[in-house]
């Protein structure tokens, strides 16, 4: 595995709005005092007249990108997970969801892999903050090259997306020269049929892993890369529920409100089928080296594979 | 201002406050006291100040206008509906289940309405957002926003003002209306924003204080607004809470309280001879 590269997403996302900005005039960049960890210091550089610094000011910048919005510009507004959608959720709902604005929300630092900032930093409730909003899409990547992917797919969405972005650098394994994003639409990376592994963000380099040692064992399980939480793509998880009977969700996110809680609604509902989640159990993180917390807290094949040997 | 253009608007501002009795009566809630309040204002507005097609709401390079004190939406439906984007009879239909005039304003459903708001300290940052684009954009337009004197105890008020004068917004304008009550009781009892203009002048602001309901004044703050350059402008424009409907004036309860059917004659009855009374002028 020595050859793999190995990026942040939120350098994915810099490096996409840069090459967004060069082909499209309308998109501006709004960011609040942290545009060096965030990225949009990449865009800022190419085009200073395009980028809009904030401040410390996440309701303004929010409600702010909303005004612009309803100008006929294209804006994507950063900040820290934690504060785009934490601190300025209301902004979020009422200027941005509710009047239905065409805002783009590029938020770095989701999870506990922001690492050694802890806890006041780590923000594990975004997805379902976002995912509460009428209309609004919520998506995570997993690797630079649906990253990139993701930025493109959400500038030609018109409405509200709220995207996740990741500090740590993580396996790129999609090969960009044949990779198509769609919004809503799941992915299969392996096939299986005794389990299906539904993940997102750094988590879905995990599941590959942990689908690869159950293969060793002889577990056949499905891994689906579950980028769009919402709209979530109902019929890959039936599909999912349906052929493999068992499914296992994995997000680095609270359990509360994110993917697992997602597919557990929609499968109670319409096909009651047994689901596990790994994400963080409503339990705060703390600081420490990326790696070391994701483990700490269960975020990792080994766990992932131990959860599915457990269900089979 | 010549006498009949002065005449004309203060025709308008009691048509617009019969509007808001018309739609609070109508709606059985609602606020009418800040609604009146700022009738004067409406109706500067859109009869002389903004740059507006009502046959063409969305025109891209029209003048906008923020209500973030969106709760007085009852006094901007009036004043929309008077300048011709939507009938006037539509005004009691106002917070009904299936009228387009939401409780508070909806861009999406109401012509004429530049931006949704309702949540207080939310639509000055829309504004300052649209003033910046409009530059960005290189148009001509002009952005105006309304608050409360209750609103600006919300720091994100603040937040939009340093960003407004951090990128130089001078085509920018707030008005404040001070009317001095909020829900709870006087402001400077509730939590005091007081001394409002050193604090405007103090984020660098050109401020202009005038008494609200005096056409001339208006239009002199307006005007220095828009030669205003480099800073955004502020005007805190000083008024009387339930103005023009003589047992709602100053009274805490009417700020968001719909007057009942004997309570609405009586408001529509001083508006109807205070109108004739200004068309006799």
């Amino acid at each position: 595995m020595a050859d793999v590269k190995m990026i942040a997403t939120r350098d994915s996302y810099g490096n996409a709005l840069a090459a967004l900005g060069a082909e499209h005039d309308d998109v501006i960049v709004f960011d609040a005092d942290l545009a060096g960890a965030t990225k949009t210091s990449v865009f800022q550089k190419a085009f200073p007249d395009r980028h809009f610094n904030c401040g410390i000011a996440e309701a303004n910048m929010v409600a702010a990108a909303a005004g612009a919005a309803a100008m006929g510009l294209v804006p994507f507004a950063s900040s820290f997970a934690m504060f785009a959608a934490g601190r300025a959720f209301e902004q979020v709902r009422n200027s941005v969801g509710y009047p239905r604005l065409n805002v783009k929300i590029g938020a770095t630092h989701g999870g506990i892999s922001v690492g050694e900032d802890g806890a006041s930093h780590q923000c594990c409730e975004d997805f379902a903050l976002m995912r509460s909003i009428p209309g609004m899409v919520v998506m995570s990547p997993a690797d630079d090259v649906e990253a990139k992917a993701m930025v493109r797919a959400a500038y030609a969405h018109q409405g509200p997306v709220y995207m996740r972005f990741g500090r740590s650098p993580i396996p790129v394994f999609h090969d960009e020269a044949d990779f198509r994003f769609e919004i809503g639409k799941g992915e299969v990376l392996r096939e299986g049929t005794d389990i299906a592994i539904l993940a997102n963000g750094l988590l879905v380099a995990e599941a590959l892993e942990a689908g690869k040692a159950l293969a060793e064992a002889g577990i056949s399980a499905r891994v689906i890369n579950m980028a769009t939480i919402k709209p979530l793509d109902e019929e890959l998880v039936l599909k999912a529920a349906r052929e493999c009977k068992k499914i296992l969700t994995c997000e680095e996110h609270s359990v509360i409100g994110g993917l697992g809680e997602a597919v557990c609604s929609l499968l109670s509902e319409k096909l009651p089928t047994p689901v596990r989640r790994i994400g963080v159990n409503d339990e705060f993180g703390h600081s420490g080296p990326a790696g070391a917390l994701l483990k700490a807290f269960g975020l990792s094949a080994e766990h992932i594979a131990e959860t599915a040997r457990a269900m089979v | 201002m010549t006498a009949s253009e002065k005449k004309q608007l203060m025709a308008a501002a009691c048509k617009v406050r019969m509007g808001v009795i018309e739609g609070t009566h109508g709606a059985k809630s609602g606020h009418p006291g800040g609604s009146l309040s700022a009738s004067d204002l409406f109706a500067y507005l859109y009869f002389k100040e903004l740059n507006v097609d009502p046959k063409n709401p969305k025109w891209a390079d029209r003048d906008r206008f923020v209500l973030s004190k969106g709760h007085t939406a009852p006094g901007l439906y009036a004043a929309l509906a008077l300048r011709g984007y939507f009938p006037v009879e539509d005004l009691p239909t106002l917070r009904h289940i299936d009228s387009y005039l939401q409780g508070h304003p909806n861009m999406n459903t109401v012509p004429g309405v530049d931006m949704s708001t309702g949540s207080l300290g939310q639509g000055v940052s829309a504004a300052a957002g649209m003033a910046l684009a409009a530059k960005h954009q290189g148009k001509s337009c002009r952005v105006y926003a309304l608050l409360g004197d209750g609103e600006i105890a919300e720091g994100q008020v603040w937040e939009a003002l340093m960003f407004a004068r951090h990128y130089k917004l001078d085509n920018l304008c707030v008005v404040i209306d001070n009317n001095g009550l909020q829900i709870d009781g006087p402001i400077d009892q509730v939590m005091s924003p007081y001394p409002i203009a050193e604090k405007l002048e103090s984020f660098g602001l050109s401020v202009t204080q005038i008494d609200g309901h005096d056409f001339e004044q208006l239009e002199a703050a307006f005007a220095k607004a828009r030669e205003t350059k480099g800073v955004p402008s502020a005007i805190l424009m000083k008024t009387v809470k339930g103005k023009g409907v003589s047992y709602m004036e100053n009274q805490v309860g009417w700020h968001g309280k719909a007057p009942n059917d004997e309570q609405y004659q009586q408001a529509m009855t001083e508006l109807r001879a205070r109108l004739a009374e200004v068309e006799g002028m």
